[in-house]
């Protein structure tokens, strides 16, 4: 198989990627060659095999739901200093409902 | 003293032949001197690293040291380290001082060791070369013209060039392993969940798994104990009890150290794909492990020619969905212009991730999309099922498997940029051992044409403290691993 321009762009639009026109024929390029590799998977039969999501097989372990950072306003102030733009302890990003 | 082992160094310290504060100046020297035409280091910050080494050397005034009390240690530039620019080799993250401590930093800041600056990777540890990091490439220490490997390239040219004792990487599809081969260095992945992932930089979480460089099994051992250990803040992290991993090496030395280990040589290993220089000198080590007791069996991976493919699903996959967090809104970069949020979300992730991060986004988005996730993801991980089940065949047969590590010698800078399927096929030999989550360790063998050549042992697992120990017994019979690369005095 291989993919259409439309498909890389549309892809880049899901992982929220700019992609020009250059780019854009660039790349197509590039993961045609890429999935002509992964393609070989395609051949393998692997009925009852079961798919493996993880090194280990144990369950994901669970804790109590309850908070245990201390000193959160310490840690929001350390964490917010590091934002492209805050307020009041929020996060800014450009007005989203008018 | 560069020479030295961390046992060594320890041994200086604690007798005072060398305070912390010297031997910290000593390697922030010679960084300043030889790491420019390297460009193995992202961030060196002496004022920091000297004020460790003082409290360090009050810890050792006090008697109350540890095994690394005092000794500098470079860390890749994946590991969130409170106050240290922490940039994982990208222009995203070229702003971000962390606020807090990996797991990994936070255990060499209490066993005392220094932190002797950021090194540099490929960009979110995406590469094998050392070629799509925002901080420029770095040089290989043997020949300047090369890559180091990757992605823990800074930190392997580090240790080579002994601008550091001993340094940290991660290894996901075998960037610790083959940077180590590239460089003349032991570099060990241990067994997924063996160390805690906290605070490093998420690529392929299911894959990633940090590790030790450094210039011996014995050093690594030493380093491995500092690492591991159960952390309840990373949910994968493994609750096991603490283990010394550097017990079977301290066992005393005889003729035939290895007498019974069975060496599994898979014939994937031993087919096409291999350069015959490196294949050479895997064989000759082969022959010195016969001498040191071994006996080696044939086994079969029939499963091995699918690692690549396989991983080039489940991996980018990961990384679409862990890398969706940069959308410049809590921390990292945000494109200095935009016309609305989404706009906003698009720019500053065009602008902030370089072209091989993007491809993998591209490519894991893709293959999770409605329509190709059973074609593809799922198909990915019954194939990974497979490769698992092969390895746990031939551990019926052999304890150990041994192959190369990288298929050839370090490439020159810029040979496989342009190709990435070309970059992605030099890592046959190590992508299997991350799907399977295994222990896999890299060691010195020889030089061909001047440059060197890496072994791969892989383990059962948690067979690390064997695995050190195989490794060791063939350091002790020979001095590949000691060699220092010219120009480096």
């Amino acid at each position: 198989m291989s993919l259409t321009l439309e498909q890389v762009r549309r892809v880049a639009h899901l992982a929220r990627i700019e992609i020009s026109d250059v780019e854009a024929h660039r790349t197509l390029g590039h993961l045609n060659e890429i999935f002509g590799l992964i393609e070989e998977m395609q051949a393998v039969d692997t009925q009852g095999i079961g798919p493996m999501a993880h090194a280990q097989e144990v369950a994901q372990r669970l804790r109590a739901d309850r908070v245990t950072e201390s000193d959160q306003l310490a840690q929001r102030t350390a964490f917010q200093a590091i934002a492209p733009e805050t307020e009041g302890g929020l996060y800014l990003v450009p007005k989203v409902i008018e | 003293m560069i020479e030295y082992s961390l046992q060594a160094m320890a041994t200086a310290l604690a007798n005072k032949e060398i305070s912390s504060v010297e031997l910290t100046q000593l390697y922030l020297d010679r960084i300043a001197r030889h790491n420019p035409p390297l460009n193995a280091y992202i961030t060196v910050d002496p004022a920091r690293s000297l004020a460790q080494a003082r409290a360090a050397d009050e810890r050792l005034a006090r008697g109350t040291e540890g095994p690394l009390t005092g000794i500098p240690i470079a860390h890749k530039d994946i590991f969130c380290a409170k106050g240290w620019l922490t940039t994982c080799g990208s222009k995203m993250l070229s702003n971000f001082v962390s606020p807090y401590d990996a797991a990994v930093i936070a255990r060499f800041q209490a066993a005392g060791a220094v932190m002797l600056g950021k090194t540099n990777m490929d960009e979110f540890a995406m590469g094998s070369s050392n070629e799509t990091s925002f901080y420029g490439p770095v040089h290989n220490p043997w020949d300047d013209s090369r890559v180091p490997g990757g992605s823990s390239g800074g930190s392997a040219a580090a240790v080579a060039a002994r601008l550091a004792p001993a340094a940290t990487g991660t290894d996901t599809g075998g960037s610790i392993r083959q940077p180590a081969a590239l460089c003349n260095l032991t570099g060990m992945k241990p067994t997924y969940g063996v160390i805690s992932r906290y605070g490093m930089v998420a690529f392929a979480s299911s894959l990633d798994q940090a590790g030790p460089l450094g210039r011996s099994a014995a050093d690594c051992a030493l380093l491995l104990n500092a690492m591991a250990g159960f952390d309840e803040r990373d949910s994968t992290s493994l609750d096991r009890p603490i283990e010394d991993y550097g017990r079977e090496i301290n066992a005393a030395r005889t003729a035939k150290p290895l007498a019974g280990l069975k060496i599994g040589l898979p014939e994937e290993f031993f087919g096409d794909g291999c350069s015959p220089e490196v294949m050479q000198l895997v064989e000759a080590a082969i022959g010195e492990y016969r001498q040191l007791g071994a006996e080696t069996v044939a086994i079969s991976l029939p499963s091995m020619g699918l690692a690549v493919a396989a991983y080039y699903v489940i991996a980018p996959a990961e990384a679409s969905s862990n890398l969706a967090r940069f959308d410049g809104v809590r921390y990292g970069y945000r494109a200095p212009a935009y016309q609305d949020l989404n706009d906003m979300y698009c720019k500053s992730r065009a602008q902030g991730f370089g072209d091989e991060v993007k491809r993998r986004i591209l490519i894991g988005t893709y293959v999770l999309s409605h329509g190709y996730y059973d074609a593809y993801y799922l198909q990915a991980q019954r194939i990974r099922r497979l490769i698992a089940n092969d390895f746990a065949s031939a551990f019926q047969k052999c304890d150990v498997i041994i192959g190369p590590t990288s298929p050839s010698t370090a490439f020159k800078l810029g040979e496989k940029a342009a190709d990435p399927v070309q970059m992605y096929l030099s890592d046959i030999y190590t992508i299997a051992v991350n799907l399977a989550g295994l222990p896999g360790i890299s060691i010195p063998c020889g030089f061909a044409g001047g440059l060197p050549v890496g072994l791969q042992l892989i383990g059962n697992y948690f067979a690390e403290a064997r695995l050190l120990n195989i490794a060791h017994r063939y350091q002790q019979a020979n001095a590949w691993h000691l060699r220092r690369p010219d120009g480096f005095d």
